[in-house]
């Protein structure tokens, strides 16, 4: 669908309004049910035993003392998930990870799992199986594990991207490179060069609900799963193949979800859940510890990246380079090269190289966090892109306006943009209040550019019209953070009538086609484009149902403000049918009315944000303190603006989070130190600021509303914008993150 | 796992010394029950004490203050009278993880918890609290430095409960302070800490002084080298200088996830120096 240029100058009635969220009342009176507020009758408990040890074969399982332990209904290992996988490498990783098959590769890696009446009874006979390890080198550091002599994780790695194939296997499982143009003849042409080395440290999505899941197979093959899930067809899929089991039997129920960041876009828990329920005939409850979510879920990469920018004396940049090194846990996959493709998204570049290399290492496989792989390539370009304007000579904001990408760039990626925000927020940005006002004492500023490219994919929506003209929305994107509102909208503003006649649902795997996962900032985005054409669809059948009504041909019944209008010299004068009245006849006129909508959303439009920090350093302990914080970013048109500025404010918070204090220290044993919140330290409501927006919106040339994914992009700023601020507030370049006290006072004592 | 309520203290200590496997004392809860949920500790016997009326009371005699062993940190700060004679140790009881938090933990669970980072122990140890311990073979009253002797252990014998901390009434123009490092606003454990209590006299000269440091050795470390040089000054930069110079070079602390060795020693002097200046300022108004 294409944006319908008639929308630019169109007064919309219910889109951009702000109403209450359809799900808000039972989520703050505790009414809502997430992934542990689901129990069946005669459900078990089900735990899972993991590795202490980073990285150890697995010589021998004993589960004979726990299987006669009194209450326990099934025990479970990598022989009762057998390998289904076909050859799928990709599908194998998932397996091997939900519960290891010969080495266990990280602290908290799955090796087996109990069934038993209670927790109480499960968390015993879990002590009661004896596992057998034969301990291995470990390597948790990405540039330790980058290098040549480092301890091989997995033998059957070789490196792709590489020509000619490499004759030993390593731990850098890929290497990819984008950019076009000359960059070493640019570099030599500079008249200013920065090269720096950042470093940032592992990070979770940290969201509040644990994974939780309820599971029940039963003897004739059949499965049903109710689970917290960002995707609840994707998981449908995983399972169904993991367990040998056909998609159309397994019924998933996605629950409500308390933030999922990426976090729950992979299968962790549910098909050990499943093979219990399978193996003991009962329905099987599995929720996560905090420990367990820490040591085994998410988390996102550690990353070592080198830039080299070079720019001429007018302030033009001739080259830009960079390497970036990414840690993906274990097993492979394609984080490096993400970044290697959004480093330099934000600007038009002559000549421009990025190469990025995965690195396996022994901590959990890498998950999507928000704008996966995004920020920390930002952080670093955006912090070499601050010390050259500086070299230069510029202002911090000018420099990158001179240097935006445009409607017709070429991408360092490889595209040609359309109409993109990247310049507008930088203009927004520079006659920001925020940017003009004064700082004091120890205090600096500092901001930042992101992008994001966004996602569409395949979704299906069927809009149900009840006999009272209320309507029914059934959705397949999980709702993380307001989609049902939103989604709403779009149906009443499409069928002309009040938000409150529309009631948008999650439908199950089995109510609807399948739909691709919230992700990829895709939810609005896609199911909003799905929801207009069946709203579309649906206002067919409805003039259809008009014009029998009426006895004249449809081509003269038009639909205006929810409802039929006759038109033509003939019939002018009937009085329109409302949309309720159509409904109430609908039983004779040829039965329930309702519009379905099968698509792959196409041309999610790419998102660019610029971020301003303000920050205090205590100079004699390293202590931090936010004081101003502003994003600017396109939304391409905000369907429901609270919803738009909660996804700005959230990637934001998450993103100084992640600049400041939150990471994953590993010991020398190889051992996760701070598997908790206590520890891992994401911003509690004091730390932070209230975090100012300021939404633009540059439509959408593929989009029937100009939407644009919000979701993710704002996540990409803020460490850089943060990390530019305690370096202009300190007068030290700070090259590693997250930048806590301890760090922030070496630096500034080096 | 057996769970009782007893009404008197002499049945907790009963049920304490009898017990046969592992027996934990329950008032607020906030490190039992996270250590149980964690797994490192599966008690077979909890003894909650906040049935016991003694114990839930803030009592004044004429020249003290008792705290009973159940009373949850966000009652000392309703104290207007505590609050007024020990703004330090309250700040310091004030600051254990969140709101909620502080309606259930009570300063004598985070002294019997054991953990050199503590927050309400550096400022209870600077301004010479005692502990009352009740036992099978009858009271003891001991200074709080003394109950804790290792992270995660204490002094107390088999059968042994606190009863109740003792902070003395205060001569004028005294005043004690309390703060800690950490990295978030809140809901966090100190990085390091320090807490001073001063009493001066009429010219605003220190009489009396008291130097705690938290986090910075297995358990809370009194520093007397630290409190003489407080003694016979009024609190000037170069006092302050010289103070954090000996607070940074008494600290024996560790490596670990919340901060460095290096980190950890000269955030111990400024802290230090942050509070002897507050102490001071509270002091001099009274």
């Amino acid at each position: 669908m294409t944006f319908d240029p008639s929308h630019a100058a169109r007064s919309f009635s219910s889109v951009g309004t702000r109403p209450i969220r359809p799900d808000g009342v039972d989520k703050v009176t505790g009414r809502a049910r997430y992934g542990a507020d689901f129990n069946m009758p005669g459900q078990l408990i089900g735990r899972i035993l993991r590795s202490p040890h980073a990285h150890a074969v697995i010589r021998k399982i004993d589960t004979s003392k726990a299987e006669q332990f009194p209450g326990v209904k099934a025990v479970v290992t990598a022989a009762d998930l057998p390998d289904l996988t076909d050859g799928d490498t990709s599908m194998y990783d998932i397996l091997d990870n939900c519960m290891a098959r010969n080495k266990a590769l990280y602290d908290g890696h799955a090796v087996a799992a109990v069934a038993a009446i209670d927790a109480r009874t499960a968390k015993q006979a879990l002590k009661l199986i004896d596992v057998e390890y034969e301990l291995l080198p470990h390597v948790t550091d990405v540039d330790q594990a980058f290098a040549a002599d480092a301890p091989l994780i997995n033998e059957t790695i070789f490196t792709t991207g590489v020509d000619p194939k490499p004759d030993r296997a390593s731990n850098v499982s890929m290497r990819s490179q984008f950019g076009h143009g000359d960059v070493d003849a640019g570099m030599a042409e500079a008249d200013f060069v920065v090269a720096r080395t950042f470093k940032t440290e592992q990070t979770h999505q940290g969201y509040i609900e644990p994974h939780a899941c309820v599971a029940n197979v039963s003897s004739d093959g059949t499965a049903d799963l109710w689970v917290c899930t960002q995707g609840h067809f994707v998981y449908r899929q995983h399972c169904a193949q993991l367990l040998g089991l056909e998609a159309s039997r397994l019924r998933v129920t996605s629950s409500e979800i308390g933030g999922g960041f990426g976090g729950k876009t992979h299968v962790w828990a549910e098909p050990v859940a499943l093979a219990l329920s399978r193996k003991a005939g009962r329905p099987v409850k599995l929720v996560m510890t905090r420990d367990e979510v820490f040591r085994a879920t998410g988390p996102t990469s550690a990353t070592s990246i080198d830039v080299k920018i070079g720019a001429m004396k007018d302030g033009t940049i001739i080259a830009a380079d960079a390497t970036l090194r990414y840690s993906c846990g274990p097993y492979a996959g394609s984080w490096a090269e993400v970044g290697a493709m959004t480093a330099f998204a934000c600007y038009k570049l002559e000549n421009v190289r990025t190469v990025g290399y995965e690195v396996l290492v022994n901590r959990p496989k890498t998950a999507a966090y928000r704008a996966p792989s995004a920020p920390m390539a930002a952080f670093a370009v955006e912090s070499a892109i601050d010390e050259l304007a500086k070299k230069v000579g510029m202002d911090a904001v000018d420099f990158r306006i001179k240097n935006a990408a445009q409607e017709g760039t070429k991408a360092s990626y490889g595209p040609v943009y359309g109409p993109i925000g990247i310049g507008p927020t930088l203009e927004a940005v520079k006659n920001h209040p925020h940017m003009k006002a004064s700082l004091g004492k120890n205090q600096g500023r500092g901001m930042a550019c992101g992008f994001w490219f966004n996602f569409g994919g395949q979704t299906c929506t069927d809009l149900n019209i009840g006999m009272d003209g209320t309507v029914s929305l059934a959705v397949g994107t999980v709702d993380v953070g307001g989609s049902r509102a939103s989604l709403s909208l779009v149906a009443a503003e499409e069928l002309g009538i009040d938000y409150a006649q529309v009631r948008a649902v999650i439908a199950d795997t089995s109510s609807l086609g399948y739909n691709d996962m919230t992700d990829g900032s895709r939810g609005t985005f896609s199911s909003s484009m799905a929801t207009i054409s069946a709203a579309r669809n649906a206002i067919k059948i409805l003039r259809a149902r008009a014009a029998q009504m009426w006895d004249i041909p449809v081509e003269d019944v038009t639909w205006e403000k929810g409802h039929a209008v006759a038109k033509g010299e003939t019939h002018g004068n009937l009085p329109n049918l409302s949309l309720k009245e159509i409904a109430a006849a609908s039983g004779t006129t040829g039965g329930p009315i309702a519009g379905h909508s099968e698509i792959v959303a196409d041309g999610a439009g790419v998102s660019f944000a610029t971020h301003i920090c303000d920050i205090e350093v205590d100079p004699e302990t390293g202590a931090t303190k936010v004081l101003r914080y502003t994003v600017v970013q396109d939304a391409g048109k905000a369907v429901h603006p609270t919803y738009v500025e909660g996804q700005y404010q959230g990637g934001a918070a998450q993103g100084i989070g992640w600049a400041l204090n939150e990471e994953y220290i590993y010991g020398k044993d190889g051992r996760l130190q701070n598997a908790g919140f206590l520890d891992y330290r994401i911003p509690v409501c004091s730390d932070l600021p209230m975090i100012d927006t300021q939404i633009l919106e540059i439509p959408n040339p593929n989009h029937p509303y100009g939407v644009r994914g919000v979701g993710e992009t704002s996540i990409v700023p803020p460490l850089a914008a943060v990390a530019n601020a305690v370096s202009n507030a300190v007068g030290v370049r700070m090259q590693h993150i997250p930048m806590s006290p301890p760090r922030i006072l070496a630096a500034l004592e080096a | 796992m057996r769970y009782i309520r007893p009404s008197s203290l002499e049945d907790a200590v009963g049920l304490l010394a009898e017990a046969s496997g592992k027996a934990a004392i329950l008032a607020g809860g906030s490190d039992l029950l996270v250590r149980m949920k964690g797994g490192f500790i599966e008690p077979d016997l909890i003894i909650d004490i906040k049935a016991i009326d003694a114990l839930g009371r803030i009592t004044e005699s004429d020249d003290c203050f008792v705290i009973g062993a159940a009373v949850p940190c966000a009652v000392l700060g309703e104290n207007t009278a505590l609050r007024h004679a020990w703004p330090g140790v309250v700040e310091g009881a004030k600051l254990i993880g969140s709101k909620q938090v502080q309606g259930r933990c009570t300063i004598v669970g985070n002294l019997c918890n054991a953990s050199p980072a503590a927050d309400s122990v550096p400022a209870l140890v600077a301004a010479g609290a005692k502990a009352v311990i009740k036992g099978p073979a009858g009271s003891r009253t001991i200074a709080v430095e003394m109950v804790p002797v290792a992270p995660g252990k204490t002094s107390l014998a088999p059968g042994e409960i606190i009863e109740a901390i003792l902070l003395d009434k205060r001569p004028p123009h005294s005043g004690d302070a309390y703060q800690r490092f950490t990295p978030r606003t809140e809901m966090d454990i100190a990085v390091v800490s320090a807490a001073v209590n001063l009493t001066l006299d009429d010219q605003g000269v220190v009489e009396k002084a008291r130097v705690a440091l938290g986090a910075a050795a297995p358990t809370v470390l009194l520093v007397e080298e630290a409190a003489n040089i407080l003694i016979g000054s009024r609190v000037d930069d170069s006092t302050l200088e010289r103070l954090a110079e000996v607070c940074s070079g008494a600290c024996r602390p560790i490596d670990d996830k919340r901060g460095t060795v290096e980190f950890r020693k000269k955030v111990a002097g400024v802290l230090a120096k942050r509070v002897a200046l507050t102490a001071y300022q509270r002091a001099g108004q009274k």
